[in-house]
């Protein structure tokens, strides 16, 4: 790792100059973007669509399954999904939120403190403690599932809150991520110069350093808060009460009594689909909205 | 490591942190630091011993027994990796998961890396919109994907039945036995080629226009300049991209999981090794033996990495 670029494109100041190409050379190229955008399109489409269907329609619709039904329901479905078995899954939702935003935040904060140590200051036991961090990334994490669930079953820590939260605070790659950052984008003078003014390790930190690593520190962000969101295999070992259920394993659930037939006379697949597209929204325009702060920041891990 | 403090003289009077316990004043300020420096990275530290070397140690330990009807638990050395290295259901699992990486990744790759040149070479306001709408699947969690293209395989509520009907054909049904390979494929590369996608992007735009106008005048046309002078400056990432894909795909859990229940059997409890040791832990309550397969699984996966690695470490990555 002697060597560490980092390059964090500026939009696209430079490039502009490219873009006086003939339209006609451009045909093939936006042809085959355009098929492409229509293949990753169309399941979200569909569920768009899904979800403004009722029960018949969704089995027996008139337009097929990627156009509009007769009867529009988005309304009733919305009020089903909200009112269902006491409106568990807005609490699904929130338990998501939550479960994202706290892990998330949480393994952010260690990684940028553990890359900042990495990357800054000269200790015994620094490259065995780095190695063993990159090697760490090579294991995979659900292999610790079945293991950390026996381990909190011994204390009592199985079905809660923090059998969640705590095993996502692990995030090597993220600490490899700032480490990388931080290496290159603070230099080493500019932490001197504050600690000859005299400010303490922590403040040198805090006050010099973290605005330098912003950038960063957003994409370990979003990359820990998508990772927690979308777990699936933790909190399905850990919790069975499904109060406590992300919406992940929340939709799992119900896929289940679905496809079991055990939803009391209640089509749960329409529950589903319009949950699913509920449950996308908000991550879908986090990422529409703070794309300027993550496309960046994506460029990190690759060195040169 | 290039980058040494390079920290002499400092005035020690200055520093008066608090983490300097005071026993020994004199300590020279290189001492100090390297405290700190752990100080830094205690937190991690501690959530690194406890939910990473911690579960890995008791898997290994609780492979090690193993839990009789009559005998209770007891000492069985590496009985339960003997068993898994000749259960079939776990070798079968390690089999498909092995040819699907082997198969889907360079699929996957082709893709995001086609797209991302195409988008780093076109600049129009079609391309920006595109680069979104393919990377928006990655904001959307496996489970729901796998849900979604669950119900566009369906013959009751997806879109191919329908599509057949125009020829009077019966739709291929994607999660049968004989094609669930590719059903997959589809979903997997459908959630996570935009992803690999942008970190390409990201990393061809990086790099210093001046380098394609050098090749122009040199008479370099797109294709050359393209494969000689972007893809070779952008392998670190490909590298990384492989890495992640590889061990993503040697844990593949979560879309086959969620899409069992809809596969009419062609998914089975022992389709990947997670699954297989999911099923053995939380269907059979045999911990100890779902331990050995998932510190069996851990190592398998390790290796492959490391042997990947190692592989490509000219290229510039983790190992280097």
């Amino acid at each position: 790792m002697t060597t560490a670029r980092i390059s964090i494109p500026t939009a696209s100041s430079t490039r502009s100059a490219r873009s006086r190409k003939r339209p006609g050379r451009l045909l093939v190229p936006h042809l085959f973007l355009g098929a492409l955008v229509l293949y990753f399109l169309v399941p979200i489409w569909w569920l768009v669509v899904a979800s403004t269907k009722n029960v018949g329609g969704l089995f027996h619709g008139s337009a097929g399954a990627l156009w509009f039904d007769k009867t529009f329901a988005f309304g009733p479905n919305l009020v089903d999904l909200f009112t269902y078995n006491d409106g568990i899954y807005l609490h699904w939702l929130g338990n998501s939120v939550f479960y994202a935003v706290v892990g998330g935040v949480g393994a952010t904060v260690l990684s940028i403190l553990a890359g900042y140590g990495f990357a800054k200051f000269r200790f015994r036991g620094r490259r065995f403690a780095f190695a063993l961090l990159l090697g760490s990334v090579m294991v995979p994490l659900t292999a610790l599932v079945i293991p950390t669930f026996v381990l909190f079953t011994q204390l009592n820590l199985t079905d809660t809150i923090w059998a969640v939260i705590l095993p996502s605070l692990l995030n090597p790659f993220g600490v490899y991520l700032m480490q990388v950052y931080t290496a290159d984008a603070v230099p080493d003078e500019l932490l001197d110069a504050a600690r000859v003014d005299g400010a303490g390790e922590f403040r040198t930190f805090l006050q010099v350093a973290f605005p330098l690593l912003r950038p960063a520190f957003i994409t370990v962000l979003l990359l820990s808060i998508v990772g927690s969101w979308n777990n699936f295999f933790l909190p399905l070992a850990m919790l069975s009460n499904t109060n406590l259920f992300p919406i992940t394993v929340g939709l799992g659930l119900w896929e289940g009594q679905a496809s079991a037939n055990n939803g009391g006379g209640h089509s749960l697949w329409g529950l589903i689909i319009i949950g699913s597209l509920i449950s996308v929204i908000p991550l879908v325009i986090a990422f529409l909205s703070l794309q300027k702060y993550w496309q960046g920041g994506l460029s990190i891990g690759s060195l040169k | 490591m290039a980058n040494a403090p390079a920290i002499a003289t400092r005035p020690s009077r200055q520093r008066s942190d608090t983490y300097d316990s005071g026993q020994r004043p004199k300590r020279s300020p290189e001492r100090r630091r390297a405290t700190v420096g752990w100080l830094f990275i205690a937190p991690f530290g501690v959530v690194f011993v406890v939910f990473l070397v911690a579960p890995l140690g008791y898997a290994l330990y609780l492979s090690l027994f193993s839990k009789g009807l009559a005998t209770g638990t007891a000492f069985t050395g590496i009985d339960n990796y003997v068993k898994a290295f000749t259960d079939p259901a776990f070798l079968g699992g390690v089999w498909f998961v092995i040819r699907f990486a082997l198969v889907l990744i360079p699929v996957q790759m082709a893709v995001s890396l086609a797209l991302a040149l195409v988008l780093d070479a076109v600049t129009s306001r079609f391309a920006r919109f595109a680069r979104l709408m393919i990377f928006l699947p990655y904001a959307i969690p496996a489970v729901i994907g796998a849900l979604m293209w669950g119900f566009l395989y369906s013959p009751t509520f997806g879109p191919l039945q329908q599509l057949f009907d125009l020829f009077g054909g019966t739709a291929p049904f994607p999660l049968s036995p004989d094609n669930v390979f590719g059903g997959l494929m589809n979903v997997v590369t459908w959630q996570w080629a935009g992803y690999y996608m942008i970190i390409i992007y990201a990393a061809l735009q990086g790099i210093d226009p001046s380098l394609y106008e050098a090749a122009r005048i040199d008479g370099a046309n797109a294709w050359q300049v393209a494969f000689r002078i972007k893809v070779p400056l952008v392998s670190s990432s490909l590298v990384l991209i492989l890495v992640f894909a590889l061990i993503g795909t040697l844990q593949f859990f979560t879309e086959p999981q969620i899409l069992r229940l809809v596969s009419n059997g062609t998914i089975g409890p022992d389709f990947t090794p997670n699954i297989y040791a999911y099923s053995q832990a939380f269907a059979y309550a045999n911990f100890n033996y779902a331990s050995a397969l998932s510190f069996a699984l851990g190592i398998v996966v390790f290796i492959a990495v490391y042997i990947f690695l190692f592989a490509t470490r000219k290229r510039g990555s983790f190992l280097s």
